[in-house]
């Protein structure tokens, strides 16, 4: 009898524990798992004297999904360009102004006018980065700046490719090869984009995340891949080489803003601009591995990301690159069908 | 053939039970190997190193999340043990009855339910309470885990019970123990391996999830496999394998002094 | 504690339901809280609109349902079966039953292999098949995936002792889903066994062998029988969850193809269509709430002697 009174005695303790009150000097950060460097946070934290809470998701819609029911308590979240719209248009950002900020002079010119948040006057960048193609050039010597090394593999790379099952990467790039714009609503575009996927299908190993050791290992070939992920396959196997598709290839950016209700907006704010000085994004770009938008943050990273080819983007196939933007929801359901009927 | 004849003995049994722990400990030992690894890679062995248990121990975001994986699992498997057995009790050894079959399906309707859904379903409604009353621990974490232990909780005890006989307790009515005394003394002990196995399950079943979680935690609620969730697009380093291996050891540990406890107990 | 004198006794004279509706009210209420209340949810969105980008939009709807078992074509509007939805929902029931019968196969030997030690070492046995789910169902993936890799541990061992020439191609195939649901539901197969048998009376047993039953005779008619709760209560722990199993599939089976886990999930996610998430989910309860009533209707009537 006592044990199970010991038991429920500690199991209150345990609930009062964790109802955390809410001290002055907070803020809450919501963003990508693994994607916040513990060092730039404790400078933050000791700069500022707030104490700093990060907690982590693993996709957009999550995220979406989660600030829009209420009740979250968090005060910066990290969307990905391709659902900014849906973030602002929805309302569920405060009108923060980073453009009037401070440090906002750091921030590299091509990222100010995005299409997302034109002028940056909700968001600051927070790492940015590409999907492209992985492949190893041992295995094959051809050009590798194309989408057909998953979409029409070379003999040498048959049963060998892994496709990421990030869908909207993987039919911005599909379409692109097909000769379309992305989010195109053109059924006959579709239809061939359809038909790439399914014949290209049987030539792959997988669709899987998580990846980098099978690089490493040779157990694959080529694929569709992150190029964060493709340089740390490389830094273990220096065969593997990352290609831009001259067809057409999706650049993704991460971007801090502040959650419309939140509670602490000054501290926010403060964050906001902290970020965008060249050292604390410096700080990100270590520990996560991606560029940063800040002008001057090199000087601040490791040398090994100085000039790597995973990062700088070749002059001759920088246009190929695109924002990748939510598409209406009308294509988006032709896409989710393409792409249910790719997996059946 | 020399062996004596045994009724409990069943040819084969043995090896294939020998089978199913070297299977269960194969991937074990591999994932604890890697945790000595010196290098970045679960998969590369670059030499032995205890670089990863120091990382994981000043990682700060993981102990927390370890701590409150813990904490969550053991009170979710408790609450769900506690109240399954006592529906357990009601829903067996009985005439057929009004609501039976009914009972039988809800409480095992957390099962039916595919994880996101619940995991959808519980956002919206725990959202609105957070809204309203201001609270957000961990309760709504426990309450969500205990929900879905109950069925793992559930099934064990109920099958434990179904094949008990009821004669010991009507021989307790019989020499007037009242029926609190017939319940403490002789169903509890009677039923105790229903119910350990099933708040074990529970408990690991709680420990593991992931989905329902990454929906209903509240800022700073991390749990260890939300945790991990996060790293599985970007990279798998050895940390988590240097995590799980004091997550084991701490088991081994908890095994050992369940050992000495009851070994005691039968001398006593 | 939470038993008064009333409803032990009750337990006693199996009388008084209203007392057993009392007992299992807090375990009903917990769950109408967090398991019923999320279905219903469910069951309103799958008659409403997708929203814009996720979510719903709050108008009637049957689309989501229609578009469960038809499927209009995108490119020419033909209305057919949905095929793309049937394989998958038939290729996870086939994948499910398989992994459970795996699990009797190994768990059952497994479960009797426990129950038959001696009294004081019975529980550490049982805590060693459950000491590895204390790992995370994630880096476990990857740790069995480091086991039937080409290089891994198995083909390794095969190539070493000279059995193989070659490795022999286990990863991202239904082979590694199978292996990986079987080694991640065998706990939930073993414990439910394991408090079955452990209460099973050898006394019949023996009476059985008296009597010149065979060993298989002796399993298949007397401790099949016996311990048949057991039985119904671990396969359905196993067959539900490895139904609507999610991470195992993406890591080991590679991800090739969806399964209904996997279906739903993308619907909730990157498909931003939820109606149609939720009247998958509605259907896919449908379907298990069925089988598992024939199930245990069927299990207890041919066993329903004992007890």
């Amino acid at each position: 009898m006592q044990r199970k009174l010991g038991f429920a005695a500690l199991a209150l303790a345990l609930l009062g524990s964790t109802a955390i009150a809410h001290a002055e000097g907070e803020l809450n950060i919501y963003n990508w798992g693994n994607y916040t460097s513990p060092e730039m946070i404790k400078k933050f934290e000791d700069t500022f004297k707030v104490k700093v809470t990060v907690t982590d998701y693993d996709s957009n819609d999550t995220a979406l999904a989660k600030i829009r029911q209420g009740g979250h308590g968090f005060d910066i979240v990290v969307p990905s360009a391709s659902v900014m719209p849906i973030w602002i248009s929805e309302g569920l950002l405060l009108e923060s102004r980073p453009d009037q900020m401070e440090n906002f002079k750091n921030v590299d010119p091509q990222w100010v006018d995005v299409p997302f948040d034109p002028g940056r006057h909700y968001s600051v960048p927070w790492q940015w980065g590409t999907t492209g193609v992985t492949v190893n050039k041992s295995a094959y010597a051809g050009d590798i700046n194309t989408s057909a090394i998953f979409l029409d593999p070379p003999a040498e790379l048959v049963g060998k490719v892994n496709v990421v099952p990030e869908m909207s990467d993987v039919m911005h790039m599909a379409v692109t090869y097909a000769g379309g714009e992305p989010c195109t609503g053109d059924k006959a575009i579709l239809k061939k984009t359809r038909d790439i996927l399914i014949a290209a299908k049987p030539k792959w190993a997988s669709m899987a995340y998580g990846n980098v050791e099978q690089y490493i290992k040779n157990d694959l070939m080529a694929g569709v891949n992150w190029n964060g992920a493709s340089f740390r396959a490389r830094l273990g196997n220096k065969d593997v080489a990352y290609g831009y598709p001259k067809e057409g290839y999706p650049i993704w950016m991460d971007n801090a803003s502040i959650v419309k209700d939140a509670k602490n907006v000054d501290n926010a704010k403060l964050f906001l601009n902290f970020i965008m000085d060249p050292e604390n994004a410096g700080m990100i770009s270590t520990f996560a591995r991606y560029a940063n938008g800040i002008k001057g943050s090199d000087a601040f990273m490791p040398a090994d990301m100085k000039g790597a080819p995973e990062i700088d983007i070749p002059e001759e196939l920088k246009a190929a690159g695109k924002f990748n933007l939510a598409c209406a929801p009308e294509i988006q359901e032709i896409y989710t069908k393409i792409w249910t009927e790719l997996q059946k | 053939m020399a062996r004596q004849f045994s009724v409990k003995r069943l040819p084969g049994f043995s090896t294939i039970a020998m089978i199913c722990f070297i299977g269960l400990y194969m991937p074990i030992v591999t994932l604890v190997v890697y945790a000595f690894n010196a290098g970045t890679s679960i998969a590369v062995w670059e030499g032995f190193s205890l670089r990863w248990f120091y990382s994981a121990w000043n990682n700060t975001q993981v102990v927390d999340a370890s701590i409150r994986s813990l904490q969550i699992a053991f009170c979710a498997a408790i609450v769900a043990t506690v109240v399954a057995t006592m529906a357990a009790i009601a829903t067996t050894r009985t005439a057929q009855y009004r609501g039976l079959t009914f009972k039988y399906a809800f409480i095992n309707l957390p099962l039916l339910v595919p994880e996101i859904v619940t995991a959808v379903a519980l956002l919206i409604f725990f959202s609105q309470i957070k809204v309203y009353t201001g609270y957000s621990g961990l309760g709504y974490l426990i309450a969500a885990h205990a929900a879905f232990c109950i069925p793992f909780a559930y099934l064990p005890i109920r099958a434990r019970l179904e094949s008990m006989d009821l004669t010991l307790e009507r021989a307790a009515a019989d020499l007037y123990a009242t029926p609190f005394q017939a319940f403490r003394y002789v169903t509890l002990p009677l039923l105790w391996p229903g119910i350990l196995a099933g708040m074990i399950l529970g408990f690991v079943i709680s420990l593991d999830d992931v989905v329902i979680t990454e929906f209903v935690k509240s800022g700073g609620q991390d749990t260890l496999p939300t945790y991990m969730l996060g790293q599985l697009r970007r990279v798998v380093t050895p940390e988590m394998n240097a995590i799980s291996t004091v997550f084991l050891l701490l088991s081994f540990a908890i095994v050992t002094i369940f050992f000495f406890l009851s070994r005691n107990e039968k001398t006593s | 504690m939470a038993i008064s004198p009333a409803e032990a006794s009750e337990i006693v004279r199996k009388k008084d339901i209203r007392s057993r509706w009392l007992l299992s009210a807090p375990a009903l209420i917990l769950i109408a809280v967090a398991g019923v209340g999320p279905l219903l949810i469910v069951v309103v969105y799958s008659f409403l609109a997708p929203g814009n980008y996720g979510d719903v939009k709050w108008e009637f709807s049957t689309e989501a349902w229609f578009n469960v078992l038809l499927s209009r074509d995108i490119f020419d509007d033909t209305v057919t079966l949905a095929d793309a939805h049937l394989s998958i929902f038939l290729r996870s029931i086939q994948l499910a039953i398989v992994t459970t019968v795996l699990c009797v196969v190994f768990g059952f030997p497994t479960a009797y292999f426990i129950a038959t030690r001696p009294i004081h070492t019975r529980q550490i046995w049982l805590f060693l098949i459950t000491i590895p789910f204390w790992t995370n169902m994630l880096i476990r993936a990857f740790a069995i995936q480091e086991v039937i890799r080409n290089e891994g541990i198995v083909n390794s061992l095969l190539m070493g002792l000279g059995l193989i020439a070659a490795p022999i191609p286990m990863m991202f195939s239904d082979f590694a889903i199978l292996v990986g649901m079987t080694y991640v539901f065998l706990p939930l197969m073993v414990l439910p066994l394991y408090a079955s048998i452990d209460k099973l009376d050898f006394r019949l047993i023996e009476a059985a062998y008296d009597l010149y039953a065979s060993r298989f005779n002796v399993l298949m008619r007397v401790i099949v029988p016996l311990v048949k709760p057991g039985l119904i209560a671990g396969s359905i722990l196993v067959f539900i969850p490895a139904l609507s199993s999610y991470v195992i599939p993406r890591v080991l089976g590679g991800g090739k193809n969806l399964m209904i886990g996997n279906l739903i999930e993308l619907q909730f996610g990157q498909g931003r269509n939820w109606p149609l998430g939720a009247s998958l989910s509605v259907t896919l309860v449908i379907i298990v709430l069925f089988a598992m009533l024939y199930y245990v209707r069927n299990a207890s009537r041919s066993g329903g002697t004992h007890g």
